[in-house]
C-alpha cells in the first residue's frame, strides 16, 4: 500500500512538472538580459520595456480587449436565454435542432468554424452590401457565436442542478415571466454567468484560427500579431507579454478562489 | 389581486394566473426568447455551413471572391444555366495527400489522447485522493494553465525544445547525450504540445469519476488478499470507464482539428487535415477546394463524433 502511494505521488509530481515547468522556464527567460534567447545574460527588465513601446502589440492587445468584452456580452446574453429556453421550457418545436446547433460549435473544429463565417460573410456583402469588408465586427460575430455555446452549457448545468422550488414559489405568488426571471431566476444563476462571461472572455482573447479567417487588412488581433512573431522563432518580447498575461490570469484565479472560500466559510457558519 | 384569504384560494388564482399566462403574454415573449438565440445561430451557424456546401461545389477562378457562381444568367437568350463541379470532391479522393492528412490526423490525435491518458491518471487519482483544502490547491494547480493562453502555452514549449533549448542544455549537461536532439518541428513536438495543452480536460473528468468510485471495495478486495495492481485493474478501472470516455473524447475531438500545434511545434512533414485546410485557403487562395475540404472533414470526423455523444447523453438519461 505504501509502496503504491509513492509511485502514484511520483508520477502525479512529474505531471505537475510537466504541466509547469515550460511556464516557469519561460518566465524565468522573459527577465534574461541577452538577445540570444537561450544564453542568460543576467537579470534585466529591458524586454517590458521594448514590449510597451511596440506600438503594434499594444494597438493588437487594446483591439483584442475590446473585442473579447463586446463578444463575451453578448454571448452572456444570448447563451442564458438559449440555456434557459433548453432546460425550462419543456418540449417544443426545434427543440432539438437548438440544442444540436447549441453544442455543435463546441465540437467544431475552429478551421470549419472560421472558414464557413468567412464564406457566409463574402456572400452576405454580395447579396445586401453588408458586412462591407471584414474587420471587427465581424470577428465580435465570430467569436460570440462560438462563445455563446459555452454560456449555454455552463448556464444549463446550472438551472439543471438548480432547485426549482423557489421559482415555483415566484409563480404561485403570482409573479409575472419577466419579473420571475429577473427577480428570482437570475439572481440563482448569477454564477454560471459570471463563469460563462469569464471563459467567453477568456476564449475570444485566444483565439487565432477564427479570427484570422473572419478579420481584415490591418484588423489584427493580439493572437494574430504574436503568432505571425513566434512562427519565426522564439522572441524575447513575448516572454515578456507572455509573462504578464500569465501573472494577470494567475492573480485573477487566486482571487476567485479566495473568495469561494471565504464565502463557503461564511455559508458554513452556523446561525 | 389579493391572495391573501386563505389556501383555496391561493390554488384556485394561481392556476388562474398559469392559464391567463399561457393564452395571453408568455406565449409572444416566450417565442421571442426561442427566436432570438435560434435564429443567431440559424444564421451564423447553419447557413454557413451551406454556403461551404456551395462554394465547395464551384471552380476557382481569378474574381473577386475567387470562386464562380453555380447558376449563369443569360438575359439575351433567356436561360440560365446550373453548373455543378464534383471536380474538388474527386481531386480529393484521387490524390492520396489528402487521405493522408485524415489518417495521420486521427493517427496524431489518437497517439496523444492515449499519452494524456497516461499522464493525467496519477495526477487525477491522487486530487481524488486527498483531502479537503490540498485537493482545492491541486485541482486549481490543473486548471489555472487552462485559463492562460493556448497560443502561448504551445509557445513556451518552442523555447524548451529547441535545438539550443533548455531540454538539450540539460541532458547536455548531464552527459546523456553529446549532441543536442531535434525535437521541434517534429511529430514528437505535436504529442507533446497536444497532451499539454489538453491535460485539463482529460484530468477533470478522471477526477470526477475517481472522486465517485466506492472505495471500500478496493478495501474489501484487499483483505481478501487482493495484490494492489490486480485491484487497480478489476476494480478501479472499470468503475472510471465513463471518465476515461469523457476525457478521450475532450482531448481526441479538439485535437483532430487542431492547426496551431503542427503549425508552431510540427515540421513539414507533419500532415494535420486542419493545417491542410489552412494552407489551402490562404497559401493557395483555393477556397472551393478548401471548402471539399471542410465539408469532408464535416461529413467524416464530425458528424459521428456527435451521433455517439448523442447517444451517450441518451444512455446516460436512461441509467
Amino acid at each position: 500500500m505504501k509502496r503504491r502511494s509513492l509511485f502514484l505521488n511520483f508520477a502525479a509530481a512529474g505531471g505537475f512538472l510537466f504541466l509547469y515547468a515550460p511556464i516557469i522556464a519561460l518566465i524565468i527567460y522573459s527577465f534574461n538580459k541577452s538577445k540570444l534567447v537561450t544564453v542568460w545574460g543576467g537579470w534585466s527588465l529591458k524586454w517590458y520595456g521594448e514590449l510597451f513601446q511596440n506600438e503594434q502589440i499594444i494597438n493588437a492587445a487594446l483591439l483584442s480587449f475590446k473585442i473579447a468584452f463586446i463578444s463575451a456580452s453578448l454571448a452572456v446574453v444570448l447563451g442564458t436565454m438559449a440555456g434557459f429556453v433548453l432546460s425550462r421550457y419543456g418540449p417544443f418545436r426545434g427543440k432539438m435542432i437548438l440544442s444540436g446547433w447549441i453544442t455543435a460549435p463546441l465540437v467544431m473544429p475552429e478551421v470549419i468554424t472560421g472558414l464557413s463565417l468567412l464564406l457566409l460573410f463574402v456572400a452576405m456583402e454580395g447579396l445586401f452590401g453588408w458586412p462591407s469588408g471584414r474587420g471587427t465586427s465581424t470577428i465580435i460575430i465570430a467569436h460570440t457565436t462560438f462563445c455563446m455555446a459555452y454560456v449555454a452549457v455552463v448556464v444549463q448545468a446550472r438551472l439543471a442542478s438548480m432547485d426549482e422550488t423557489l421559482e415555483e414559489a415566484a409563480m404561485d405568488l403570482g409573479a409575472k415571466p419577466s419579473s420571475l426571471f429577473f427577480l428570482v431566476t437570475l439572481p440563482l444563476i448569477a454564477p454560471a454567468i459570471i463563469s460563462g462571461w469569464l471563459l467567453s472572455f477568456t476564449l475570444s482573447l485566444d483565439d487565432l484560427v477564427i479570427a484570422s479567417f473572419v478579420s481584415g487588412p490591418g484588423n489584427s488581433t493580439l493572437p494574430m500579431v504574436i503568432f505571425s512573431k513566434v512562427r519565426l522563432g522564439v522572441t524575447p518580447e513575448v516572454n515578456a507579454l507572455a509573462t504578464i498575461m500569465i501573472a494577470i490570469v494567475a492573480i485573477g484565479v487566486i482571487a476567485a478562489m479566495y473568495q469561494m472560500r471565504r464565502q463557503a466559510r461564511l455559508l458554513a457558519k452556523p446561525e | 389581486m389579493s391572495i391573501s384569504t386563505g389556501s383555496a384560494w391561493v390554488d384556485g388564482s394561481s392556476a388562474l394566473m398559469k392559464r391567463y399566462n399561457i393564452f395571453r403574454s408568455i406565449n409572444w415573449g416566450k417565442a421571442a426568447v426561442v427566436a432570438v438565440p435560434g435564429l443567431w445561430l440559424a444564421i451564423f451557424f447553419f447557413i454557413p455551413f451551406l454556403v461551404v456546401f456551395k462554394i465547395s461545389l464551384s471552380e476557382t477562378a481569378i474574381a473577386v471572391p475567387p470562386y464562380t457562381s453555380l447558376l449563369e444568367w443569360d438575359l439575351e437568350e433567356a436561360y440560365v444555366t446550373f453548373k455543378m463541379n464534383l471536380g474538388n470532391y474527386l481531386y480529393l479522393i484521387e490524390d492520396a495527400f489528402y487521405l493522408d492528412a485524415y489518417l495521420s490526423s486521427i493517427k496524431i490525435a489518437g497517439v496523444s489522447t492515449f499519452f494524456a491518458l497516461i499522464v493525467a491518471f496519477p495526477i487525477a487519482y491522487l486530487i481524488a485522493r486527498s483531502e479537503g483544502s490540498t485537493r482545492g490547491l491541486l485541482l486549481a494547480l490543473v486548471i489555472l494553465p487552462f485559463w492562460t493562453s493556448f497560443l502561448l502555452r504551445v509557445y513556451a514549449w518552442m523555447g524548451f525544445l529547441k535545438k539550443n533549448g533548455i531540454v538539450n542544455e540539460f541532458l547536455l549537461s548531464t552527459g546523456l547525450i553529446d549532441q543536442p536532439l531535434t525535437m521541434l518541428q517534429t511529430d514528437f513536438a505535436v504529442y507533446i504540445g497536444i497532451v499539454y495543452t489538453y491535460l485539463p480536460f482529460m484530468v477533470l473528468p478522471l477526477y470526477s469519476a475517481l472522486e465517485k468510485m466506492d472505495v471500500t471495495l478496493l478495501e474489501a478486495a484487499e483483505d481478501l488478499g487482493c495484490p494492489p495492481v490486480k485491484g487497480f485493474f478489476l476494480i478501479t478501472l472499470p468503475q472510471v470507464i465513463p471518465g476515461i470516455i469523457a476525457g478521450c473524447m475532450l482531448v481526441f475531438i479538439p485535437a483532430v482539428g487542431e492547426f496551431v500545434i503542427p503549425a508552431l511545434l510540427g515540421g513539414s512533414d507533419t500532415l494535420m487535415i486542419g493545417r491542410v485546410l489552412w494552407d489551402e485557403f490562404f497559401l493557395n487562395r483555393d477556397w472551393p477546394m478548401a471548402s471539399a475540404v471542410a465539408i469532408v472533414m464535416l461529413v467524416v470526423l464530425v458528424l459521428p463524433i456527435m451521433l455517439i455523444r448523442n447517444g451517450q447523453g441518451k444512455s446516460e438519461e436512461a441509467i
